[in-house]
């Protein structure tokens, strides 16, 4: 049986209740992205900067429970200052980490098959994720899954509606 | 099953739970505390045993064969129609009780065929704000289509609708669409009065009767709506079923819902014939098992009574919410009328600022079921300025060993959360 402190670790519960980089940046000149989860009714706003080919600053705003907020707050302190490339990177793994077991799961939903190539789980390098790799154990509480991948997901078509205005290098 | 009431003392629940195979279960080492029937509902051997029964010595497909299982089949389907209207008091339960797949099939169908035929562009449905999602949008799809306007009867701080305006929002309106009870506040809605109002605008009356005839005794004959919706599986019985109840007159003059085998009564190359009522809005061979299993719930609810339901889930609800008060006070808000005689056995609440799904996802650590989210009402939700709450919801099975462990497991979740 998967216990609570699988899912609530320290550091999970420490970002939970003192979220870093918390608020909005102004909008324009940051990229600001809306991400909705339809099943409990949480919202998370992520405003980011987009400069020289780096996140050179983000902020996160909306509500949502102990999961998706602490997954934002720790995402916003690994990706903050990063290049867009290493960001991307970043993502790709997390969501590989929360798709190995998804990926098991019966009526997976279809729009994160692109996350879960087989041979990709097995190449995943938690240790990469540094502080991220608390939130490992939301995969055994299958349900939670969404919660923590909620802000990355935001991240992501954030990072992609930056790059259609202003070409991949970044400006 | 007389012997599980026990006059003096309500109902006989510690007797009645035996009925009930799942609720002997353990989860994460402790007893099951089955606490989200509002969601749906447990089902006593009685209605798994009867769908069995028919399931081995009886299925074929109704209104079809003319062998005798076949026919025997079909007698058993229709009994089961006539006493789901007995049930809600229907007048003429053999041509007015419709089989839809659930309560949100039944509105869709009012939607598509009674609206389409009355609802014209620039017409007006009045809704209320505390309506689930399957009594909102497919008016909205039909507003969009039709260029409807839709207008709403607010809620006050309590959780009930605020009728003082009522005769001025439903002037001009062709159609009210109201919940008979909150599936979020537990809120009992004054349907009667309202439908008296909303009828001498000249309005037809749709009730969403999904967490209402699970729990209180139905009268369609005084209860004043036009037509009533609710599903199988909050009532005991199985999933893939639910029922639209429809005055005769009302159902007679409409077209079709779906197309297909069963709802016609001839088709040429030129055409068809719809069948009558209450076939012509089943086609396709209907959830005849389900039938069969919504027809046990039924007797098993007759038998224990609804009024005995009804008292015992006043009961459990004072006493949910009195134990709840005492033991969190301000730290839990509890959504919804204060008077347990105003509201169903739905507890919708906040504790302290931890998030519904935590609390749930801690809850259940200690065997407790509840639910968490928007449960289907985000109008609602908006209205309340929360994005989800946890709820605790009742049914007869349900005892205060419950209730007191749903409080000792918040007291938990209390301690870790810090």
């Amino acid at each position: 049986m998967a216990g609570l402190e699988d899912l609530y670790r320290e550091i999970i519960l420490d970002h939970y209740r003192s979220p870093r980089n918390r608020g909005e940046l102004p909008s324009p000149p940051a990229q600001r992205v809306e991400g909705f989860n339809p099943l409990c009714g949480d919202e998370i706003v992520v405003t980011l900067e987009v400069n020289d080919g780096s996140v050179s600053d983000i902020k996160i705003g909306g509500t949502g429970c102990s999961i998706s907020q602490s997954s934002a707050s720790l995402m916003s302190a690994a990706v903050k200052g990063k290049p867009v490339t290493e960001v991307r990177d970043l993502i790709r793994t997390f969501k590989g980490m929360m798709s190995i077991h998804e990926s098991t799961l019966p009526g997976k939903d279809s729009q994160d098959e692109a996350d879960t190539e087989a041979g990709e789980a097995q190449l995943l390098d938690v240790d990469s994720l540094g502080e991220l790799a608390a939130l490992q154990g939301v995969v055994k509480f299958p349900v939670r899954i969404k919660c923590a991948t909620l802000s990355w997901n935001t991240l992501a078509q954030g990072l992609d509606e930056a790059e259609s205005e202003t070409g991949p290098a970044g400006a | 099953m007389a012997d599980l009431i026990d006059v003096a003392h309500g109902l006989d629940v510690e007797t009645l739970r035996k009925d009930f195979p799942l609720l002997a279960q353990e989860v994460n080492g402790h007893p099951i505390t089955y606490l989200d029937s509002a969601a749906s509902s447990q089902r006593p051997h009685q209605v798994l045993d009867a769908m069995r029964e028919y399931d081995e010595t009886t299925h074929a497909n109704v209104h079809r064969g003319v062998y005798r299982i076949a026919e025997e089949a079909t007698h058993r389907f229709e009994a089961a129609r006539v006493a789901v209207g007995r049930f809600i008091g229907a007048p003429n339960p053999s041509r007015e009780i419709l089989f839809s797949k659930n309560a949100t099939e039944g509105l869709n169908l009012v939607a598509n065929t009674w609206g389409r035929t009355h609802l014209h562009p620039g017409d007006s449905i009045l809704l209320t704000e505390m309506e689930h999602h399957a009594n909102i949008v497919p008016w909205q799809m039909l507003a969009e289509e039709r260029e409807l306007s839709i207008r709403w009867i607010p809620i006050d701080d309590d959780g009930a609708l605020i009728l003082d305006d009522l005769e001025r929002l439903v002037d001009g309106v062709k159609l009210v669409g109201i919940t008979c009870m909150s599936n979020v506040l537990g809120t009992l809605n004054p349907v009667g009065d309202i439908a008296r109002v909303a009828h001498a605008a000249g309005a037809v009356v749709v009730a969403d009767g999904a967490q209402s005839v699970p729990h209180l005794p139905t009268d369609v004959s005084t209860l004043g709506c036009d037509f009533l919706a609710f599903s199988a599986h909050k009532m005991l019985g199985p999933t893939g079923i639910g029922v639209l109840w429809g005055r005769d007159e009302l159902l007679t003059p409409l077209p079709p819902f779906l197309g297909g085998g069963e709802m016609i009564l001839d088709v040429r190359k030129e055409g068809f014939t719809p069948n009558d009522l209450p076939w012509r809005f089943e086609a396709g061979t209907p959830p005849i098992t389900e039938a069969i299993g919504l027809g046990a719930a039924v007797e098993y609810l007759q038998a224990i009574g609804m009024e005995s339901i009804r008292a015992h889930e006043i009961s459990l609800t004072t006493y949910a919410m009195n134990t709840l008060a005492e033991r969190f006070g301000d730290d839990i808000r509890i959504f919804g009328p204060k008077d347990p005689i105003q509201r169903g056995g739905v507890l919708s609440f906040a504790y302290r600022d931890i998030h519904p799904h935590d609390v749930s996802q801690i809850l259940d650590q200690y065997g407790v079921c509840v639910r968490a989210g928007h449960h289907c009402a985000k109008p609602l939700m908006r209205r309340l300025g929360v994005n989800a709450t946890a709820r605790a919801s009742f049914a007869l099975y349900n005892n205060e060993s419950d209730v007191d462990a749903l409080a000792d497991a918040l007291a938990e979740t209390g301690a870790f959360f810090g």
